[in-house]
């Protein structure tokens, strides 16, 4: 009961700041904008004028398309992204020779900005949805690969030991140990793998031309319209901050929890 | 069952001196053989190449005549941390032997709780690991390594990080369970005491000469008590040979 009391006026807090910093956005918009004339309107976005341009991009359901293309997009990409860095991983580790030569190049690739990668991808898939694809996949899988590979790497030596002396084959030293161990490292690496892909995809969206959240951004610079692009932007935010609230950490703290870390 | 060690030297790669130097020992069925030694000297090393986690440099190492060359479920190892799997609850633990070998999950089951009665532990089958203290962890250890009917049990220390009330009671359980069973246990220890309280045969390491110093049959009732006279005797003359071999 004291706990949900808690909890409950935390998130009344939070309310109350985020209105008191909305009321402060539109009067400083008023300030600089209507009776000082700092900025021009065109320049300067408003919560009013946010909220109109969501009313106007909710009506004609192209806020819900683009969201709707981008998360797919966002999704199927971080899908293959875990595949290939996971088994990248695994390979990193079975093979010493593997871990010693390729090792340091993902590492290498895995710190480029996954925007270098637009180039690459529209020479060889055009304008097209693959290209963003191709982009979200470069941007994170990589990230995951070296995650899969440490937390691998990190389980104690001590529970291979006692399985083996279990009478574990390697089979099963893989599924019964290897892959439960390094679980929660590995969901803490599956995070950042999905704040790395949701970075690439706007970065790919925004360099093409398929409908999505990066082309509602670059719509709303074409038109002058920095409304929409605010509004763009927060939209970004909000599912990132939602996708990592609702499935990551639920899942790291489910696991976390059950094992007293 | 026997378990035969012949001329077993053991030199690590990065090291020059041979930690173990032609170790010749026998153990047969239903024996319980306690090694002792200064910290260093080889007692763990000793335990990994009968389990098969290291190999010996010369020499061999024979069950039941065959050469030991890998792991394997008839030398259960049990460790001095505990080993237990924190994804696993108590009792799916005790069963992990018995699933890697493919064991019906109905004999599992009436095994895993077997054991978990014998030793205390049925109560908390579903309890997590996190949840028990120490000495429970232990027992849990114990009850797992049982349910393996390993030709023998390999111990290393398993008490010694435990507090001295909670190793004593264990060890005395360990006594119990083990004029139960007869399971044929190797039992590293640092301390004499527990070695006398539980051990046939007390293997005396030397660490200056990297091999067996000695082997002194216990003949002691059982159960055992710490302050029959006897038993201090016995603890006194083991002692003296373990810190007399230190000082050569
Ligand atoms: N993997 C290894 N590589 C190199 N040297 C090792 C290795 N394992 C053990 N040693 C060395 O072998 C010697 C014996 O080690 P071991 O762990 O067997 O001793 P111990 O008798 O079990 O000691 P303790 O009572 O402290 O557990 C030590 O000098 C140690 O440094
Ligand atoms: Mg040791």
């Amino acid at each position: 009961m004291k706990k949900s009391q808690i909890k409950n006026t935390k998130w009344i807090s939070e309310v109350i700041f985020l209105c008191g910093v909305l009321i402060l956005w539109q009067l400083l918009y008023v300030l600089g904008v209507d009776i000082l004339s700092l900025w021009k309107p065109y320049a300067m976005p408003s919560p009013a004028g946010v909220l109109k341009s969501l009313c106007a991009l909710l009506s004609d359901m192209s806020l819900l398309t683009a969201v709707g293309y981008s998360l797919l997009r966002g999704i199927s990409g971080y899908m293959i992204s875990i595949v290939t860095g996971c088994f990248l991983g695994f390979l990193m580790n079975h093979f010493p020779y593997l871990r010693q030569n390729l090792r340091p190049v993902v590492m290498g690739i895995q710190t480029l900005p996954s925007v270098c990668w637009v180039p690459f991808s529209i020479l060889w898939f055009g304008l097209t949805q693959q290209a963003i694809i191709f982009v979200v996949i470069m941007g994170s899988a990589f990230s995951i690969a070296i995650a899969a590979d440490n937390a691998i790497r990190n389980v104690p030596v001590i529970y291979k030991k006692a399985a083996l002396t279990m009478g574990a084959d390697s089979k099963q030293i893989y599924r019964e140990i290897i892959l439960p161990a390094s679980l929660p490292e590995l969901i803490s690496g599956l995070k950042q793998g999905w704040s790395f892909a949701w970075r690439a995809l706007m970065s790919g969206e925004v360099m093409t031309t398929c409908i999505g959240l990066g082309q509602t951004l670059i719509e709303g610079r074409n038109l002058a319209d920095i409304n929409q692009v605010m509004l763009v932007m927060i939209v970004i935010v909000l599912i990132g901050i939602l996708i990592d609230q609702i499935i990551f950490s639920k899942l790291e703290r489910h696991v976390y929890q059950k094992r007293g870390l | 069952m026997s378990l035969v060690l012949k001329n077993v030297s053991k030199i690590f790669e990065d090291s020059k001196e041979d930690v173990l130097y032609r170790i010749n020992l026998e153990i047969k069925k239903g024996e319980f053989v306690c090694v002792v030694g200064k910290s260093g000297c080889g007692k763990s090393t000793l335990l990994n190449l009968i389990a098969g986690l290291e190999k010996p440099t010369e020499g061999e190492i024979l069950l039941n005549g065959n050469p030991v060359t890998a792991p394997g479920s008839d030398r259960t190892v049990m460790f001095q941390e505990h080993a237990l799997f924190p994804w696993l609850s108590v009792v799916q633990n005790v069963k992990f032997g018995m699933k890697m070998a493919r064991v019906s999950p109905k004999e599992q089951e009436e095994k895993a709780m077997k054991y978990l009665q014998m030793v205390g532990l049925a109560e908390y089958k579903d309890h997590a690991i996190h949840q028990l203290s120490g000495g429970m962890r232990q027992r849990v250890a114990l009850a797992r390594a049982m349910t393996m009917d390993s030709a023998i049990l390999l111990m290393d220390e398993p008490f010694s990080a435990l507090d001295k009330q909670t190793s004593n009671r264990l060890r005395s359980e360990l006594q119990d369970m083990w004029l139960r069973t007869r399971q044929t246990i190797l039992f590293i220890t640092h301390s004499v005491e527990e070695a006398v309280y539980l051990a046939d045969r007390i293997v005396i390491m030397s660490p200056s000469a990297h091999s067996i110093a000695n082997i002194v049959p216990v003949e002691l009732e059982r159960p055992r008590h710490v302050y029959d006279a006897e038993f201090v005797e016995y603890r006194r003359k083991i002692l003296k040979e373990v810190e007399g071999n230190q000082e050569k």
